[in-house]
């Protein structure tokens, strides 16, 4: 572990350990959220399971956004962002493991939460299967998305609100391939399209994301 | 506004130790440099050059650029107009970074609280590159007064403790250019006379260093002054 980057990752991963309730009040957040729509639509098993993919995606896109804030906040706060601009390593690949640990601390409990909840919302195993698979590909595109908005919102008052206006429309496509690769299965067609775009997408956030991030974290530190 | 002018000390006597790096036989170069902060003008056609083995004191009102100065020097802001070389190139175009070459400490001590000094200082080294020793840190952490604060997590330290932490990541960063804004800045006596022996002696392994401050400290060795305002 004495590469610069694992010990950023490591570094990042020991504080949420230490600070377990950030973490938890994101994935808290998600089930709340999922619990609440047979409560406001009512019980009708098979209602329920036309908005699951729906409901699933959209609860994942405001638990991600939630946590957003966090990624570059604490550090912009107490000086250590800073010291990373000095770091001689490419603020990119710096930006990108911190996003890495970000999606390691919310957007995967948010994968492996969404098994349960989709059963309380009466998805099938392979509907489940898919959404998870969707998941998996989808969470990691929200957080590089979202890390641009947290970096260029970084010391402003509201960031909160801001980083939302600023990064739901952003997150349209992946909700609507995400959400249709679990309805593609509900309808007895492939969701492999989807998937397939869904991938890409994640491929070119994954490259172009970073930059974009670690260069407006340098504007807002200058 | 007056330009800045830039004094020098008669110089001293010093001894040579150990070269510090490769790129320890650089000078360090501002070349007109102007910053302005808002739409106020700081100061502008600022020059100095700075060989190895010398400390370079900023002295100036509050609110007269000192900050401002010493962040562009460091490659974390722009200058309005000017350009910091590094030897010949653009410090913001060296290899690495301009991290590669410098150790900067501003007004933030940038320690996670959730963590103890020791494992600050230990990933601060791992993120320069470096493998820090365990026995190093603790041996530092002691010389600066804090040992048997090793383990316990920083937020439960003084504000001068914290300081003495973020100095000690500093001074183990094996850095040509130390550059340190108000480093006394809640520090006690006996630890400004640390401090103070730990600049001479990165001054007479051929480094060189960049100081604010409103406290006169007296330091052996080539020592100029830059007063800006």
């Amino acid at each position: 572990m004495f590469h610069p980057l694992l010990a950023l990752l490591r570094r990042d991963l020991t504080l949420a350990l230490r600070r377990p309730q950030d973490a938890l009040t994101v994935v808290g957040f998600f089930v709340v959220v999922v619990a609440l729509f047979p409560l406001g639509i009512g019980p009708d098993p098979e209602f329920l399971r036309s908005l699951a993919p729906g409901v699933l995606w959209v609860a994942a896109l405001l638990a991600v956004m939630l946590s957003l804030e966090r990624l570059f906040s604490d550090d912009f706060r107490d000086g250590t962002l800073e010291q990373l601009l000095l770091v001689p390593e490419p603020m990119g690949l710096l930006v990108l493991t911190k996003i890495v640990a970000h999606w390691l601390i919310t957007g995967l409990p948010l994968v492996l939460v969404s098994p349960l909840l989709a059963i309380q919302l009466n998805l099938r195993p392979d509907e489940i299967a898919i959404l998870m698979l969707a998941l998996l590909i989808g969470t990691p595109i929200l957080s590089l998305i979202g890390a641009i908005g947290a970096a260029l919102t970084l010391g402003l008052r509201g960031g909160g609100v801001l980083i939302a206006l600023l990064i739901l429309p952003l997150y349209a496509p992946p909700l609507i391939l995400g959400a249709g690769a679990v309805d593609a299965v509900m309808h007895g067609s492939s969701a492999q399209a989807h998937l397939s775009l869904l991938g890409a997408m994640m491929v070119f956030a994954l490259f172009a994301t970073p930059w974009a991030t670690a260069a407006a974290v340098r504007i807002m530190l200058d | 506004m007056p330009a800045p002018h830039a004094t020098n000390h008669p110089e001293r006597k010093e001894t040579v130790t150990a070269e510090l790096s490769g790129m320890a036989d650089r000078e360090f170069r501002a070349v007109d440099l102007a910053a302005e902060r808002g739409e106020r003008l700081l100061f502008e056609h600022l020059e100095f050059k700075l060989s190895p083995g010398q400390l370079l004191q900023v002295s100036g009102r509050n609110g007269c650029g000192k900050t401002s100065l010493l962040r562009i020097l460091s490659g974390l802001s722009r200058p309005t107009a000017g350009e910091v070389y590094w030897g010949d190139e653009p410090i913001r175009s060296v290899d690495g970074g301009t991290g590669s070459c410098l150790g900067y400490l501003g007004h933030q001590n940038a320690l996670k609280e959730d963590m103890s000094a020791e494992e600050n200082i230990l990933i601060a080294g791992r993120l320069g590159g470096g493998r820090p020793e365990r026995e190093t840190v603790l041996a530092m952490l002691g010389g600066l007064g804090l040992a048997g604060y090793e383990d316990l997590p920083v937020r439960f330290l003084s504000q001068g403790q914290k300081r003495r932490v973020a100095l000690a990541r500093l001074l183990l960063q094996p850095r040509a250019l130390l550059i340190l804004d108000e480093p006394y800045a809640a520090l006690d006596v006996q630890v400004i006379e640390v401090l103070r022996g730990a600049i001479e002696a990165h001054l007479t392994r051929k480094g060189m260093i960049i100081i604010t401050t409103h406290q006169a400290v007296d330091i052996d060795g080539d020592c100029r002054n830059l007063h800006l305002g």
